[in-house]
């Protein structure tokens, strides 16, 4: 074995990627994965879909088995956290004192939940959503009957609402946005979301900032709103975001700007750098423009330009955005990007169905699409986006020609 | 524990041991087979682990559920032997398989 180690910072969907990937672009020296949660990189998704509802175990959400690391020679250090990098001596430090010499890094820390400071919000019963801990502390206060309230209305906090509801729980989400998902999609979907959770029996009140918790006993009992509002609540869920993880690689003088700064190569501005998945601000080729992303397909992707870096080769990262969700039985799959759209064309009656397109045009070009039940749609979207391909929004539109025609 | 046959899209083949239990797209992803993504983790979602049947094992894979057959559906080469790596659960039956890859996954 050569004489060479690289580190890689974080155990989750980028990190599983790349060192497997490390070893199949031809690294022959030392891997080692540090991750601080005790688990091997597992998939995140479930934990507001299937795990949250007790369907998966952690098991069976491994992204890969030990055995594969093992094969693959690589040495996977949990339960640890990298504290500090000194990239003159080009060393890592971590919270047990222990200090790694590297001649690569990895970073892949992903991202953590953007954090409130509102008066009560460490009285027991309220959570964040982003591990598997944190799923474990939440699914001990699961209890029918009981009330649950969802701070945000975005994608997790929709999903988590929806798990809740579906075992029992009385849910209410508090949005701020006069509509949900109001960030990312177009005022169709949302009002579908809205719909759709008042069918299933849960209330979203938007326009409502909450201002504080309550409690008895040191647990939550209420939340509070602006408008005067309290809510009774036994478990609150906070979802309004994430931060990425970038305070290591700013400690040590990287280039950071709302995530580690790297090209399309996954290339840090130090050469032995590389950094991967929710952490990373990159340039996304298709939509010409710089970006943070939050998905697993493009923490995956970018993990494979990453691991080609770290080898002297070039695989430029180039794939066009995607995102799913899974709310009751309702699977939402999305293409590309809808910021900067000029034009929304609906396929399907989104008002009283539970079947339907959301298309998102810019200069006649598609560039997004919100696929409801729709598989494809989405399947067929995604290909006409990548290849930047005018569209025809009557054709879109018209239920009688089938995706593939269009 | 099943033996698979994953034949990429070059020719260049993989025969794999599977457990039982385990999908054909986990067998492929644990071993790093390239012509198979499964970018969503096995949901049925993304139809990046599309695989073509060779036709003897038709009848022992089964066919497609609903929301399979649409994403098939619109894969950029579908056949009739298509399925998602993900929704095929590897089992003693299987032992002998044989699965081809396409040239992308889209
Ligand atoms: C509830 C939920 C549902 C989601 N649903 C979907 C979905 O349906 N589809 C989709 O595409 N995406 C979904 N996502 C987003 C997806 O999970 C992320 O995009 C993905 O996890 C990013 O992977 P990553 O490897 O970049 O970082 P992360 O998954 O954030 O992992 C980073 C890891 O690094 C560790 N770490 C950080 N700093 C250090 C350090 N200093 N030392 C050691 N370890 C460190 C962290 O503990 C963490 O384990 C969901 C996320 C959540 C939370």
């Amino acid at each position: 074995m050569e004489d060479k180690t690289c580190i890689i910072i974080g155990a989750s969907h980028a990190a599983a990627q790349l060192a497997p990937s490390l070893r199949q672009q031809g690294w022959q020296g030392k891997i080692i994965l540090i991750g601080e949660e005790p688990h091997l990189p597992y998939h995140r998704p479930p934990l507001s879909k299937t795990f949250l509802s007790g369907e998966q175990d952690v098991e069976s959400m491994l992204i890969r088995p030990a055995a594969v690391y093992e094969k693959f020679d690589i040495e996977v250090r949990l339960g640890m956290r990298v504290e500090s990098i000194d990239r003159a001596n080009k060393t890592v430090t971590l919270v047990n004192g222990e200090c790694l010499e590297y001649s690569k890094l990895a970073f892949c820390t992903g991202a953590r939940p953007r954090q409130v400071d509102l008066p009560g919000v460490d009285l027991k019963g309220i959570y964040y959503l982003r591990n598997i801990a944190d799923v474990e502390r939440i699914k001990s206060r699961v209890i029918a009957g009981n009330r649950a309230v969802i701070v945000g209305g975005g994608y997790i906090g929709l999903e988590t609402a929806a798990m809740l509801s579906s075992q029992g729980m009385k849910v209410t989400v508090v949005e701020m946005a006069p509509r949900v998902l109001a960030r990312v999609t177009a005022p169709e979907l949302s009002a579908f979301y809205r719909r759709l959770h008042r069918e299933e029996g849960v209330s979203i009140k938007t326009m409502a900032s909450v201002t504080g918790f309550q409690g008895r006993e040191g647990h939550v009992k209420q939340v509070l709103c602006a408008d005067g509002e309290e809510l009774p609540a036994d478990l609150v869920i906070i979802g309004i975001g994430v931060v990425p993880n970038v305070e290591l690689a700013e400690a040590a003088g990287l280039v950071v700007d709302n995530g580690i700064v790297v090209d399309q190569f996954a290339q840090t501005s130090d050469p032995d750098i590389v950094a991967a998945g929710d952490v990373t601000h990159h340039p996304n080729l298709i939509y010409s423009h710089s970006l943070r992303l939050e998905s697993v397909p493009n923490a995956t992707e970018q993990a494979k330009s990453a691991a080609a870096s770290l080898c002297g080769k070039t695989l430029v990262y180039n794939a066009l955005p995607w995102f799913w969700s899974d709310q009751y039985k309702v699977k939402l799959q999305i293409a590309g990007l809808s910021q900067g759209h000029d034009q929304v064309v609906i396929r399907g009656d989104h008002k009283t169905s539970r079947s339907f397109a959301v298309f998102y045009l810019r200069e006649g070009k598609l560039i997004c699409a919100d696929c409801i039940n729709r598989p494809q749609e989405f399947m067929i979207s995604k290909r006409l986006i990548a290849q930047g391909q005018s569209v025809d929004p009557q054709r879109l539109a018209d239920e009688a020609i089938v995706p593939r025609d269009f | 524990m099943a033996t698979i046959t994953y034949i990429e899209h070059s020719g260049e083949t993989h025969k794999i041991h599977v457990e039982n239990g385990k999908t054909l797209m986990q067998g492929a992803v644990d071993n790093l087979i390239e012509g198979i993504l499964g970018d969503c983790g096995g949901c049925c979602n993304c139809a990046t682990c599309h695989v073509m049947v060779d036709d003897a094992w038709v009848s022992k894979t089964g066919s497609p559920s609903e929301q399979e057959s649409e994403l098939l559906d619109a894969v950029p080469e579908p056949t009739e032997t298509s399925r998602l790596g993900c929704q095929i659960i590897v089992s003693d039956d299987l032992d002998g398989l044989i699965v081809r890859l396409p040239e992308e996954q889209f």
